[in-house]
């Protein structure tokens, strides 16, 4: 993965008015994004985009960035949304008046103080233990969500009105669209932080204590130390994004604590990719879209996004944004055409494999609930009877055929791969 | 008060035996391979299923033979096709990977087998009271289950300590190596016990389906509780996980029989709580809704204090 490395150094290391028209053309594109996807079904899943790809980014913080994986992260994200709603109606009750926009701030704070407490005692080893730990607090959170029901209100949650805060410029969110821009604004804001925050010393030792505990600490820095810091820094953000998303919704159930919240979140990272600062966003975005659009074709999308999900983790362990990284030098080096023939010969075998893979799936899930009498499944323009045998054995061909044919490509593939990323010989290499 | 008291016990038995079944698996392949098997309790789960499946074509006894070798040879295919590729990547990205199978089998189980509970039911024959105590009837079907734990315990226990095979896997789980150099084939011994492991993880799947349900999240509220009994237990140790598994099913059944809350004893030395204030939640919470919290809560402690857990001479 030297090249990743590379590529990101050549990146950053670029002068400050490129580092800086990244994020203008992020806002700008955060700005422009309605006027293209203007319809209300758009703006929600803009919103909820926005949200998972703070509560990603916060969660890589850890992942990526520090080393630790997490199974229990939906805590400090849940927490944030419970605090910040609470917050939120103690505004609307008229006891203090704040305009709306401030209410991260409440989810932030709640996020830091429990990033903090839990913390402080999971953070001495990262690896096994420290899962097991976020595993345990999770679930501890989560169990206690459905039993202190004051705080959290059990299974039916605690609502909101947004529209009662103190309106900030006669605004007062009542429209998704206002809303939009808070979480717009939020969301630069808090991806800026945590990209500052990956290249302070703090940021760079986190990365040195993931790769050698033992010789950061010789060096003479604490790892648990560094590691607490990220973590706690780490739940701050978290704890806006379950703001934004209790802003955004005005109610939060135990659901935003649970198991499946912070499962959800691994995967978008890892399918985003966690080498690189910028994976998470790649993967939340990804994981929406596949939420939202996909579940409007098929029931089943949760199966498709867990098979994706395996195989990245088998395939491509450093996600989409690696496999795009991975080309940037080859890019440079005026390679990719090189690199075209031998992907279509792969490709167009994985693709017929997937194909027959979905057909089989969706043919699964059809017999598994018609109703009587029902036989006939339309799949890509086309009728199938399931009663027969043909459908099963032509998709079931096309799956193991393509698989084999795939995988028969890859070590002939891999070796051009490596040809085309050899740069040694060239003498463009340092 | 003795009915309570004897029927807790008798539940938390046959419960704490049947995490037993699951973490004895877990905890070798924990302690061999250094990889936190997310997928166990789905395997539990797809035991369950598949033995439903059986039982309705030819009856519950095939079932409880097939489901597990079938459920044995699905883990042992994971841990050559999936597994054994992953490793290159480190422990994290195996952790990760046995997350996304689980989540994966989830999917499947649904896809197959549909979102509803499934009627999956004990044999005739066990379905009839074994003795009435005190108004309280225990079923025949927990004394199978109870008798297959325990059979499954000495069993395991025997092989491990007194056979062979027994003292290879003892050598592989300390020193891998080492065994290699002297000729044995230890990926195979991996998959083997990858295998083994995931038969009696079908096997307690078949036997805890008619009385804990069969249905899409069994694996999802037992896998984590698994996690919990091997570290409490210390990995790699059987009679860790044994005690662990005890321990843990007694503490909560008999959790659930305590109706009381911290509340009650304020009550009693005499102090009046108002019900209505907002923290009210913290003192009318009775020890059986606190039930579920209590293993996690252990969890976390121990890993804490004690990352060797009761028997384990090894930290996680």
């Amino acid at each position: 993965m030297s090249n990743v490395a590379s590529a990101m150094s050549t990146s950053a290391n670029g002068s400050i008015v490129r580092r800086n028209a990244v994020w203008l053309i992020a806002i700008l594109v955060v700005i422009g994004l309605p006027f293209i996807f203007s319809g209300g079904v758009a703006i929600a899943v803009l919103n909820q985009m926005g949200i998972a790809i703070i509560f990603t980014l916060a969660y890589n913080m850890m992942l990526g960035q520090g080393g630790m994986l997490s199974f229990g992260h939906a805590v400090y994200f849940g927490l944030g949304g419970y605090f910040a709603i609470h917050f939120l109606n103690i505004m609307s009750s008229g006891s203090f008046v704040l305009p709306l926009i401030f209410v991260p701030i409440a989810g932030a704070v709640a996020g830091l103080a429990f990033g903090m407490l839990f913390g402080s005692f999971s953070t001495n080893r990262a690896g096994t233990v420290f899962a097991m730990i976020s595993l345990g607090i999770g679930e501890m959170i989560a169990s206690s969500s459905l039993i202190f029901t004051k705080f959290s209100g059990g299974e039916e949650g605690i609502t909101a009105d947004r529209t009662e805060a103190m309106p900030l410029f006669g605004l007062n969110f009542a429209q998704e669209i206002q809303v939009y821009y808070m979480i717009g604004g939020w969301m630069i804001l808090a991806t800026w932080l945590m990209y500052r925050f990956s290249r302070t010393p703090v940021g760079r030792l986190a990365n040195a204590v993931r790769d050698n505990p033992e010789r950061a600490e010789f060096v003479g820095y604490s790892q648990k130390h560094v590691r607490f810091m990220s973590f706690a820094i780490s739940g701050m953000f978290a704890g806006v994004a379950g703001a934004l998303f209790a802003v955004n919704y005005e109610i939060v159930t135990e659901e935003t604590v649970n198991a499946l919240t912070s499962g959800v979140v691994l995967l978008q990272a890892y399918i985003g990719g966690i080498g690189l600062f910028f994976g998470p966003i790649v993967g939340a975005v990804v994981f929406t879209l596949l939420q939202t659009l996909l579940s409007n074709y098929t029931e089943i999308w949760a199966l498709y996004v867990g098979i994706v999900f395996v195989a990245t983790v088998m395939y491509a362990p450093f996600g989409l944004s690696g496999l795009i990284a991975m080309h940037v030098p080859v890019l440079q080096a005026g390679r990719l055409g090189s690199l075209l023939m031998p992907y279509v010969k792969i490709g167009v075998p994985a693709v017929v494999c997937g194909l027959g893979l979905i057909g089989l799936m969706e043919l699964f899930h059809f017999t598994g609930d018609r109703a009587v009498g029902e036989s006939e499944k339309e799949l890509f323009g086309y009728v199938f009877n399931v009663d027969t045998a043909t459908p099963w054995v032509l998709f079931g061909v096309l799956m193991v055929g393509g698989f084999i044919l795939a995988k028969r490509m890859g070590p002939a593939v891999f070796e051009i791969w490596q040809e085309a990323t050899n740069f040694d010989n060239s003498g463009d290499n340092k | 008060m003795a009915e309570l008291i004897i029927f807790s016990l008798l539940n938390g038995l046959v419960y704490g035996l049947l995490l037993f079944m699951l973490s004895s698996g877990l905890t070798l392949i924990f302690s061999m391979m250094g990889v936190l098997n997310f997928a166990h309790a789905s395997i539990y789960m797809l035991g369950a299923y598949l033995a439903y499946s059986i039982s309705s074509v030819v009856g519950y006894w095939p079932g409880l033979i097939i489901a597990p070798v079938i459920a044995g040879i699905f883990g042992a295919l994971v841990e050559r096709y999936g597994l054994r590729n992953v490793h290159k990547f480190g422990h994290v990205a195996e952790l990760i990977f046995t997350f996304g199978l689980a989540f994966l089998i989830e999917e499947f189980v649904q896809l197959l087998w549909g979102k509803q509970n499934l009627d999956y039911r004990e044999p005739e024959i066990l379905a009839v009271p074994l003795f009435t105590l005190f108004d309280s009837t225990f079923p025949a079907y927990k004394a199978f289950m109870l008798l297959v734990s325990v059979g499954i315990f000495v069993a395991l226990l025997i092989v491990l300590t007194r056979s062979r095979v027994g003292l290879i896997i003892n050598a592989a789980i300390t020193h891998p190596n080492m065994v290699g150099m002297l000729g044995h084939n230890v990926p195979l011994v991996f998959m083997g016990v990858f295998g083994v492991g995931s038969a009696l993880a079908g096997l307690a799947g078949v036997i805890a389906g008619p009385v804990l349900g069969t249905f899409p999240g069994m694996a999802v509220a037992l896998g984590p509780i698994v996690f919990v009994v091997i570290v409490i237990g210390g990995l790699g140790s059987l009679i860790g996980a044994f005690v662990a598994s005890l321990l843990i099913g007694f503490l909560q059944t008999f959790a659930v029989a305590i109706d009381y809350s911290f509340g009650d004893l304020f009550t009693f030395i005499g102090m009046t709580l108002d019900s209505q204030s907002a923290i009210s939640d913290l003192y009318t919470v009775t020890i059986a809704q606190l039930g579920p919290i209590l293993p996690y809560l252990l969890l976390v402690l121990m890993l804490i204090f004690r990352p060797t857990g009761l028997f384990g001479t090894r930290e996680v």
